[in-house]
Formats: C-alpha cells, structure tokens, sequence
C-alpha cells in the first residue's frame, strides 16, 4: 500500500517538475524571440502561395533574423486571418472586398494594400478539345450553365463539365465577378486548390476551368502538357488574346493584380518592411517572372510608395 | 489488501471519476459552443429558409442564399450509399470469420481487416483520385468520376472493419448451444446461419451497422477530396455531392468570427451533431438490449 502512495506521490513530483521546467524553457524562447526573430505570418491566396513561399526563401536568406511561414488556403481565408488576428500578411489574388474592410473596421483595424504582380487569369480547356476562342459572354454563360453543350461555341457535340475554386479562393471570386458577372452554375465542380483544376482538365476532355497563368504554364513560359489556353476577347468585335503572350498583359480581359494586405502600416527598418522592399527589387520581380506571373507597372509602384515612405 | 475503503482505493476511484468527469464536461461544452453560436444564425435566417431551402451560396454573386437541403440529401447518400456497399460484405465476412473460417485464418484475416481502419483517411482519398475516379469514370462513360458513387465506394471501404470487427464479436458471443441445436436438428451449416445465428444476434449487428453509419456520416477528409463538391441538389449517384461535413471543412476556413456565415457553419455543426448523437445512443439502446437478453 505504502509503495503506491510513494510510486503516486513520487510521479506527481515528477509530473510538476517537468511542467515547470518546460515552462522555463519556452519562457527563455519567447524571450529571445522578443530580441532578435522576427516571425511573419503569411496566409491567403493559393494562386500565390508557390510565389510568395520562394520570395520568402529568398528573403530569409539575406535577414536570418526573420522567421516566415507562408500557407495557401485562397484569399479569402487570407483576408479572414488577418481581420481575426491570425496573420500579418494576407495574399490575395483580388482587391478586398467592401464588406470585408468593414468587418476589417468593426474588429479594429484598418487594412493597408500592396501590389506584388500581375496575373493574366486563363481559362483552360483539355489538349484535345477543338475549341480554342471564346468570347466574354460567352465564357459567362458557360460558367452559368446557360450552354450546357461545347458545339454551342463551335465544339463537338459533347456536354460541358465545370469545373472551379471553393469559394474561399480568389480566383473563384475574381473570375465570378469580373467573367461570369453571376453565380456560378450549381453544377460546377469546387476543387481545392489551383493544381486539382489543372489535374482534372488534363483527364477530362469535356472540362473547362480557370487558373492563375503560373499553374498553367512550365518554368520556360510554355503551356503544360495536356491543356489549352483558350484566347478570350471583351466581345465579339476584340481581338482574342491569349494568356500566354505576355505583351498581351494591358489589353487582356482577365489581368488582375496580385495584392498583400497588412493590419497596420510596415514601419521603417521592420522585417515586413525590408520584406515588402525585397519583393519590389529587381532580384523580387524576377522571381515573380520566373513563377509564372507578370511583374508590377508603374502605377502599381507609385501605388505602393504611397505606403512604404 | 481487500479493504475497499483503504487509501489506494480511495485514489484510484477519485482518479477515475476526475477523467470520466473531464470526458462529460468536454462533451457539454463541446454541445454548449456548437449550440450557442449556432443558435445565433437563426436570428438572421428563418429555420424554414435554413433547413429546407435548396440553394446554399453564401458568396453569391448578388444574394446569398443558405438552404442546406441539398447538403443533407447529400449527407444522405453518402452515407447509405457507403452502407449498402460495407453491411452486405461486412456481415458476410464476419459470418464467414466466426463460422467458417479455421481458427489460423479467423487469427491474421480479422487483425488485417481491422488494419484498414489504421489507414489515414487522406491516403483513400488520394487512392479515390488518382485510381478509382478515373475506373469508375471509364466504366460508367462519365466525364469525371469525382460523384457520390466513387466516394461512397470509399467510405463504405472505411466502415467496413467497424461492421466487420463488431458482427463477428456478436456472433462469436453466441452460446455454443444455439448452434449445437440447429445442427442437432438436422439443419445444415447455412441453415443453422440462417434461422439460428441471424435472427438471435440480429440487434447486435443492427449495432454494429448503426456504429458504420455514425462514422460514414462523419467523414470529411474523403468526401472533400472525391466527392466533388459542387453545390447544385444531387439527383443521382453519378452526380458530384457536397456533405455537410465537406461544406464546414471547407468554409470555415474563409469566415470571419460572428459572421453570419461563420454562425450558420456552427448550425450545421449542431445538425451533424444532432444526427451523430441520435445514431450514437440507438445503437448503443439495441446493444444493450442485446447483452440483456443473452445473458445466461
């Protein structure tokens, strides 16, 4: 009986003393934290996620001070972490919306906008589907199921599959409001994820679905195997333009620009500052060129001075 | 040694209602949460428009609409679908253990059925995509074989150990002096099965179907990755579903805390919660009655 008690009361001890010691430990951590690492949080866009994650490589390399994380999720879970409070930087593959700089308001704060790229948003079709144009309207009434059937818009005679973005995505968003100018059919298959549409283009020859132009094309800027890029015009009087030229970038219907917001203002000297330095500087912009994407204008870096000086 | 009043005893029973209390009220305030942010969403939505309007889109172009009718039916399918597939094979093969089966095949067959249960969710899931989509797609002339057929195959391969593991410990706990019985009565093996076994041990294994059906109706990571999620009312097991659960694991990623949209998620919670809970206490009701009844 007495051995019990001494076994109990013996890891009891044991039990105190190792929390406490841990406690020691973290404590010693966070202090340290508190002088020298600096860690930001990043969170948002899934078009973005591969851009931002090799930038943030490549900006740690130069400030070991820093700690980054970069996680996907699309913008909207971005935008939602940082109003909540779980994330210093959100990606975002579209301007944030008007209802949520008021939720961003009513939880105290007020968000500030950057540009870090451009993006042609592409809407791609699988390799072997003879469709190869598609007007505005058009591309509208697919994606609400309007025509139903691609020998609608000069295909074969063979049923449309959709397929799109959870709502949480950007580009779910974007292409909503700036394509389809509607809801999207309830017919539309919501994958998770950029990669999953153009997986589920390559296998299905009846698909259709949109992507930023970095999923869409390789390394040396030609389009992946298996998938088609269709060249999309205003309306039937546009030209048709096609994602993969780059030079097409000021007159394609479907450009967007890629954003980062903030909680507060980068101060002077802060990682993020230096962060958001880097991704404008010559060495950052090519690595938006080299991910897929098409780097910052002018206007774009005029827009962003506004908050760096 | 014996005393039950002594010092250990004292602790150790101390102990053990300090963590059957811990588990109760982790459960309460696990129901309390869900119950009280759910609740709140009905301030803004009627139940009706709630529980019986067709269309769910929060991130509607113009209105949002917050129907999760379709999201039930889809939750339905799932989960019946998997268990037409897994209490047919199930039952069979736990027939098959206890009654069959030597007692070297019963002792690696069982553990290796039981294994399945081990197997991450997320590893079928990507088993689903990359072989069984395309299979059944093929097969069936589809264009995408993401849809209610493929992940309900899936889902009933996950509740097939549970029905398994279970129906073979209720027939096993039959008395010998059923089966002595039936043969002695002239009836064959199948017959005995039949008329002897099933019928005696048929709450037992109503349990164990009930138990698949908690966890089939629970499933996420699966139904998320092959169930194709589109959001229109499914009318057939060819079409893509969206389950509750895909829909919460999903959105709430995307709400901002005390939206209305987070508030609904919580209501849908409370309604999968409702329905687990449901099934949870039935089934334990029947097994209970089961071990009453054969108690000798």
């Amino acid at each position: 009986m007495k051995k019990y008690f001494v076994a109990i009361v013996l890891s009891l001890i044991i039990l105190t003393a190792g929390c406490s010691s841990q406690q020691g430990v973290t404590g010693a951590a966070v202090g340290e934290t508190v002088k020298s690492i600096e860690v930001l949080e990043v969170k948002g866009s899934d078009t973005m996620v591969q851009l931002v994650s090799t930038l943030a490589e490549e900006y740690t390399q130069f400030d070991p001070a820093t700690r980054m994380t970069v996680t996907g999720g699309g913008s909207g879970t971005g935008i939602a972490a940082l109003i909540n409070g779980e994330a210093d930087v959100a990606d975002s593959s579209r301007a944030m919306k008007e209802k949520e700089i008021t939720q961003a308001k009513e939880a105290g704060i007020t968000p500030y906008e950057f540009i870090i790229g451009r993006d042609m948003l592409s809407v791609v079709v699988n390799q072997d589907n003879p469709v190869s144009e598609l007007t505005l309207a058009q591309i509208s009434s697919i994606f609400k199921g309007e025509i139903t059937n691609w020998e609608e818009v000069g295909g074969n005679n063979q049923k449309i599959t959709l397929y799109g973005r959870q709502s949480t995505s950007g580009t779910y968003v974007f292409f909503m409001e700036e394509a389809v100018k509607g809801d999207y059919s309830p017919k539309m298959r919501n994958l998770e994820g950029s990669q999953a549409i153009v997986e589920a283009v390559k296998q299905d020859q009846s698909a259709i679905g949109y992507d930023g132009l970095g999923y869409v094309i390789d390394e040396n800027s030609r389009i992946l195997k298996g998938i088609k890029a269709i060249k999309i015009a205003k309306d039937q009087n546009s030209k048709y333009l096609s994602p993969l030229d780059l030079s097409n970038q000021a007159e394609y219907p479907l450009s967007r620009l890629l954003y980062q917001y903030f909680a507060k203002k980068p101060e002077k000297g802060s990682a993020l500052y230096n962060f958001l330095r880097f991704e404008l500087s010559e060495k950052g912009q090519e690595i938006v060129t080299k991910t897929g994407f098409l780097p910052t204008t002018q206007a774009d870096q005029k827009h962003n001075e506004a908050l760096l000086n | 040694m014996g005393n039950y009043n002594s010092l250990k005893e004292r602790i150790i029973k101390f102990l053990f209602s300090v963590t059957g209390a811990i588990a109760l009220l982790t459960l309460l305030g696990i129901f309390i949460f869900l119950f009280t942010t759910g609740i709140k969403a009905f301030t803004q939505i009627s139940g009706a428009e709630f529980f019986i309007g067709r269309e769910w889109n929060p991130t509607a172009y113009q209105e949002p609409k917050w129907g999760i009718l379709g999201l039930i039916v889809s939750t339905v399918m799932i989960t019946f679908g998997s268990l037409i597939i897994a209490v047919p094979l199930g039952i069979a093969a736990a027939i098959y253990l206890s009654e069959i089966a030597k007692p070297g095949v019963r002792e690696t067959v069982k553990p290796i059925i039981e294994m399945i249960a081990g197997i991450p969710s997320v590893v079928l899931g990507l088993l689903g995509i990359l072989f069984l989509a395309p299979a059944i797609a093929k097969l069936f002339n589809l264009n995408s074989g993401l849809n209610a057929l493929t992940s309900s195959i899936i889902v009933g391969v996950m509740v097939l150990p549970t029905i398994v593991s279970i129906s073979e410990d209720v027939l096993r706990s039959l008395p010998k002096e059923f089966r002595e019985a039936g043969l002695a009565l002239g009836a064959t093996k199948w017959q005995m099965i039949r008329m002897t076994l099933l019928p005696a041990g048929i709450s037992g294994l109503a349990a164990a179907v009930l138990l698949g059906l908690g966890r089939a109706i629970g499933e996420t990571m699966v139904v998320l990755m092959v169930a194709g999620n589109s959001r229109a009312m499914p009318t057939s097991f060819f079409d893509p579903i969206r389950p509750i659960t895909a829909n919460i694991a999903i959105e709430i990623k995307e709400v901002v805390k005390d939206s209305l949209h987070y508030q609904t998620l919580f209501a849908m919670g409370l309604v999968l919660f409702g329905l687990t809970f449901l099934i949870n206490f039935i089934s334990d009701l029947i097994i209970q009655r089961q071990v009453r009844k054969y108690q000798w």
